[in-house]
């Protein structure tokens, strides 16, 4: 190992060149039975060594946020130990790093600096919320580093150094939209949601596409993150009586939403209105409760249900590594995929650096994803279905609709800015 | 000479020489960038823990919404970088180019007024002193002119703290909303995000606190500060030796709004952000927890208290990512239940008598001995005794 390493440093030395060749051809031929040499997957000091490669782990487990932020940790470790299972990356066992963001911004950044200046990791798994990604993005990019981040999002970013295995907005929303109006016959809309980014970009989006259809947004309303009284918007939805009440509620203040509309008798099991969401997974149920929300219908890109093989295995072993009663959402799913898009951006780039990995990705497709298909856009996101679900009381969502051609990613999307 | 020495005593210039030594020598040779530049960061909060010794441990004054200042610091500075790298070139694929992106977003179309004067780095730096002042003037006027204090005033000064968090959050087209004000890249061109700039911005930090140090030390010796423990512990009898009350403690007050908005300013120059998770509730409690571990009547202990607070953190929390919070809590409670004054408690019982003998033995080179601490000082922690 030292001499070929010598050996490369000293290219100019004609004799060295001609060892040189032979070794690399040595190892070529190797290569197809023997994992390669750090310093040749790794020429940026990654921590990679020849039989084990550090990656890191980046969520809260502590604070507000644990509760959403948990399943993308046991997703992300299921994938790496399924990934061990079968001989790691390039022959190299994954080894990760944990840290907590502890639901805190400034916590993210310090916790990603500290990854990829400290302990070198070749990729991070992590972030949620779209305030920790934004928290972290100039680090990744300053360090170059990459992050595979899960959550379904506003898109109007699109970072070298970030690849986004949830949805932007116009994946989650457009097909949606178009379904209600065409399945449902919904005219008129009430767009509703919590105060931040991700809940208005998202109903910009909606608006124009809703305009663009020639059907009517009646109301649009917005309350701060973690607001428990909704009488007063659940009143107006009674005055104007939508068809489609388009709901972007997000963490806690759900649970009080849906009690609240229940209580205030709009039955969501009946014709009018219907309720469309694209922030409630099966997680957020388990704090509404099923009965809360029966009849509500989710746009999303996965669902526990789904009847396919790629999903049926992936539930029984979730269920087997983290326990029966578990739930597995949306954005618990994107975050399975981080470690298997990454393991297949490696190995197409044949190394753990950065930038090979970044140039790799674009094309990566995973025919083993519980969602079905997905690949890797040019822009870094990936290629996608939107399906509907039905909620039922059991806290599942029952697939109803998908559409027929995966979704292209646009996270600048043109006329909906 | 012997106007410093008026209010430096040789253990304040021994604790002070330590200080500066830990901060200059010591940790830029123990660590590399990255602990260093986490270090400064802890270091930018002390700035708000040596406000909180002169405005509670002094002058008796609980503010339960330091984090305001902070972040109102923080957010001046934030403003100016954030203009500075919101260029038309930087921002090209925003539908309106040359407005921060966040703006962008919630389809702001034009840079609002009271953005427009953060463009000039000499009114940012004006304003990182004038605004959390004034700001500070006005609660401090409205409460302390009308006698409002102790408890009621820790309440209120929580109630401020929210409601800035709700408007900073609720006025995201305008302020970033709970993202923060993110991505800043450069002062005049400068890269903060250069190691070299980290060193610097590291030292420039570590001066300042030494300087509020001394600053504060001299507000402390004064008159002022005699008076600020006098009112903490009998106001009345002030007030009828005739001195007007409500303006120390309005100038106290502004005091440490100020030190806060300069760490705050410091920190987003450091970290490279603001976000309203330092403006808050929790974050002000934080603060005020540092001081007291540290020991709230002495400035030098609040400056290793808020070290240690946020060393433990750090280093709880990468060790057990995920029982951290535990860990943290119990170092509260034995700090509260072993040495209630803190470390500087600590230092006074055990370590203080041996230094004074070692300082004493060295005949003084002029002028008068220190003053001693006025046993006022202490008189509301029995457990520490005067030093002298």
């Amino acid at each position: 190992m030292r001499r070929l390493k010598d050996l490369i440093e000293n290219r100019l030395s004609r004799r060295s060149v001609l060892t040189g060749t032979a070794a690399a051809a040595m190892l070529a031929t190797a290569g197809a039975f023997a994992p390669s040499l750090a310093q040749d997957v790794n020429t940026t000091g990654l921590a990679v060594t020849d039989d084990t490669v550090t990656v890191g782990i980046l969520h809260s487990v502590t604070g507000t946020m644990a509760i959403s932020e948990t399943g993308s940790v046991q997703a992300e470790k299921l994938a790496i130990e399924q990934i061990n299972a079968m001989g790691g990356v390039l022959g190299r066992k994954i080894e990760y790093i944990q840290e907590d963001g502890a639901s805190d911004w400034p916590t993210f950044a310090e916790k990603a600096k500290k990854l990829l200046v400290n302990d070198k990791v070749a990729a991070v798994f992590g972030c949620w919320t779209s305030a920790s990604r934004k928290a972290v993005l100039p680090v990744f990019e300053q360090y170059n580093g990459m992050l595979y981040y899960p959550t379904f999002y506003e898109g109007l970013e699109q970072s070298p150094n970030v690849i986004y295995t949830g949805q932007e907005a116009t994946q989650q929303i457009i097909a949606g939209i178009d379904w209600v109006a065409k399945e449902k016959g919904a005219k008129s809309f009430y767009l509703l949601g919590s105060d931040y980014i991700w809940p208005r970009t998202s109903n910009k989006i909606a608006r124009k596409h809703i305009e663009k259809l020639g059907l009517k947004v009646v109301g649009e309303e917005y309350y701060p993150l973690g607001h428990t009284q909704f009488n007063s918007v659940i009143n107006k939805i009674k005055l104007k009586k939508p068809d489609v009440i388009y709901a972007i509620v997000v963490g806690g203040s759900n649970v009080a939403f849906y009690k609240q509309l229940k209580a205030a008798g709009i039955d969501m099991t009946k014709e009018k209105p219907v309720l469309l969401t694209i922030s409630v997974t099966e997680d957020e149920i388990r704090g509404i409760g099923g009965e809360n929300i029966e009849g509500a219908y989710a746009a999303m890109k996965y669902f526990q249900s789904l009847d396919n093989e790629n999903n049926k295995e992936f539930v029984k072993a979730f269920k087997e590594m983290w326990g029966d009663d578990i739930v597995i959402g949306d954005v618990t799913q994107a975050a399975y995929l981080g470690p298997w898009l990454w393991k297949a951006a490696v190995e197409k780039a044949g190394s753990f650096d950065i930038d090979k990995v970044r140039l790799a990705s674009p094309g990566i497709e995973l025919t083993t994803a519980p969602e079905g298909y997905v690949r890797i856009h040019e822009n870094h996101h990936l290629w996608s279905k939107t399906r509907i679900g039905l909620a039922k009381t059991d806290g599942q969502y029952d697939l109803v609709y998908e559409t027929e051609e995966l979704m292209e990613p646009d996270p600048f999307p043109e006329g909906y800015q | 000479m012997t106007n410093v020495k008026s209010f430096l005593s040789r253990q304040d210039l021994l604790g002070l020489a330590i200080i500066a030594a830990v901060i200059f020598v010591l940790m830029p040779l123990a660590m590399d960038i990255f602990r260093l530049n986490l270090f400064g960061k802890y270091l930018t909060y002390a700035f708000v823990a040596i406000g909180l010794v002169l405005c509670w441990g002094r002058g008796g004054i609980l503010s339960l919404g330091q984090g305001v200042f902070f972040g109102l610091g923080g957010y001046c500075m934030a403003m100016y970088l954030k203009l500075e790298a919101s260029t038309p070139e930087a921002t090209a694929i925003q539908s309106t180019p040359g407005i921060p992106d966040f703006m962008d977003w919630n389809q702001i179309t034009a840079l609002p007024w009271f953005w427009e004067p953060f463009n000039s780095l000499t009114f940012t730096l004006i304003a990182i002193f004038v605004v959390p002042a004034a700001f500070a003037f006005i609660i401090g006027a409205a409460m302390f002119k009308r006698r409002v204090g102790g408890v009621y005033f820790a309440i209120i000064t929580q109630a401020i703290a929210a409601i800035l968090t709700i408007l900073i959050i609720g006025q995201q087209g305008y302020t970033g909303g709970v993202n923060g004000i993110t991505d800043l890249r450069t002062l005049k061109g400068w890269d903060i995000r250069t190691d070299e700039a980290k060193y610097i911005l590291y030292y420039v930090n570590g001066a300042l606190l030494i300087g509020a140090l001394v600053l504060c030390q001299f507000v402390l010796k004064s008159k002022l500060g005699r008076l600020l423990v006098a009112l903490r512990d009998k106001e009345d009898r002030v007030r009828f030796s005739g001195y007007d009350v409500a303006n120390f403690k309005i100038f106290v007050f502004c005091l440490a709004a100020v030190l806060s908005a300069v760490g705050g300013a410091m920190f987003t120059l450091q970290v490279g952000f603001m976000s309203p998770s330092f403006v808050g509730i929790v974050p002000s409690i934080e603060m005020v927890i540092f001081c007291a571990v540290g020991g709230r009547l002495s400035i030098f202990g609040a400056v290793y208290g808020t070290l240690l607070v946020n060393w433990a953190k750090t280093t709880f929390s990468e060790t057990f990512p995920e029982l951290w919070l535990f860990g943290l809590g119990a170092l509260f409670i034995a700090v509260v239940l072993v040495f209630p004054n803190g470390l500087a408690g600590l230092y006074r019982t055990y370590l203080g008598p041996y230094v004074d003998r070692w300082i004493s033995k060295k005949p003084p080179s002029g002028g008068t001995p220190a003053p001693a601490a006025t046993p006022a000082d202490y008189d509301a922690d029995p457990a520490a005794k005067p030093a002298e």
